[in-house]
């Protein structure tokens, strides 16, 4: 069984309510973080990235002005002189499917929907800790592979055949609706 | 982060795949299986010290929600009104659950959901949108009652029911918005 060393991780949170942030770091010293840097939009969290270097950023999706969204795309930037490669969990109260791929298409390594938990929280940052994922970088994506299952018998849309990419298509749920299905 | 000497980049026609060595290996221990250390039952009676505030938290969260509908009420619907109207609504359905008013959180999901997918939020019916800001307060300031529980939770599901009904005709001509209001929640919780 392994356990996170939390007092050896430096993490940035990002969240413009402040009752959020402080439960955030409640959890977070209560692991065992020592250094938990706070942001209340994506503006200063970017600031603070460069600056502080951190491990884990952990954000929110909805602030004004710039927002977590954005906040990992400016993060993902293959040729920028900070560390494009940092794990981003992004914590929301968005939960819909189409706002999980957005998310996943910006970069973000963990969605963790809201309301948060003790566990769900520890479970995405032992799995950014102990299961990296390896990254692609495509004309129009720089992030960590959205492929999680390694399953050659997969057959979904957008799979891979032997590197290169197949595009199939698939109905929408509207069209499955529709149908019957 | 990695060294770029460390960084291994295997080249495709269509995408790179990039594998650097794992810079957060170094902070994972192993243990033995007994370990009496729970990280997680710490953080939730961290969390459970925090309790004691929560009930003011959500207060503030319903006045900022009532507030920014009391705007609304007075200038009209613009960008900035509605958008602080749904990152009202937004922030209650994200944190109401935790602070123990799941039922707020709920009515508040479902605002959000009239805010987001409705084609001119001019033409909601205006009660629609007091019943949900009433709603909330109304949970918030109301749950010490015994019997408020199952009525905080029959009173959401009420008025999801009606918001639902609302959206779906409302967009019945716009397939890509009725799709996200019929589709199920995919996010883990856990």
């Amino acid at each position: 069984m392994y356990r996170i060393d939390f007092n050896k991780l430096r993490f940035l949170i990002c969240d413009d309510n402040p009752h959020m942030r402080r439960i955030l770091r409640t959890l977070l010293h209560s692991f065992g973080a020592r250094e938990v840097y706070e942001a209340e939009d994506g503006a200063t969290a970017l600031e603070m990235y460069t600056h502080y270097v951190p491990d884990i950023v952990i954000t929110d999706w909805s602030m004004p002005i710039f927002d977590g969204l954005e906040l990992a795309q400016m993060i993902r930037q293959p040729e920028s002189k900070g560390n494009p490669y940092a794990p981003i969990i992004m914590l929301t109260g968005h939960s819909e499917k189409r706002r999980v791929t957005v998310a996943r298409d910006a970069g973000v390594t963990e969605f963790l929907a809201k309301p948060i938990s003790a566990k769900g929280l520890y479970q995405r940052i032992m799995n950014v800790v102990a299961n990296p994922r390896p990254f692609i970088k495509t004309k129009t994506y720089f992030g960590p592979d959205r492929r999680r299952n390694p399953n050659a018998a997969y057959i979904g849309p957008e799979r891979r055949v032997g590197g290169e990419m197949e595009v199939m298509q698939q109905p929408s749920l509207l069209e499955k609706a529709r149908a019957g299905i | 982060m990695a060294k770029s000497r460390d960084i291994e980049v295997t080249k495709f026609s269509t995408h790179h795949v990039i594998v650097q060595p794992n810079p957060l290996r170094k902070v994972l221990r192993r243990v033995p299986e007994d370990d009496l250390d729970d990280p997680v039952a710490r953080a939730e009676k961290a969390l459970a010290g925090l309790s004691g505030e929560f009930k003011n938290w959500m207060a503030i969260e319903a006045d900022r929600l009532s507030a920014a509908h009391a705007a609304i009420l007075m200038n009209g619907f613009s960008d900035a009104t509605r958008e602080e109207l749904f990152r009202a609504a937004h922030d209650i359905k994200g944190d109401a659950a935790t602070f123990g008013y799941p039922s707020a959180g709920a009515a508040a999901e479902s605002l959000c959901r009239i805010i987001e997918h409705a084609p001119d939020l001019e033409r909601v019916p205006s009660d629609l949108i007091a019943h949900h800001i009433n709603a909330v307060q109304a949970i918030v300031r109301e749950r010490t009652k015994l019997d408020t529980a199952a009525m905080a939770g029959e009173l959401s599901r009420q008025l999801r029911g009606i918001a639902d009904a609302f959206l779906t005709h409302a967009n019945r001509d716009r397939p890509e918005h009725l799709e996200a209001i019929l589709a199920p929640s995919i996010a883990p919780a856990e």
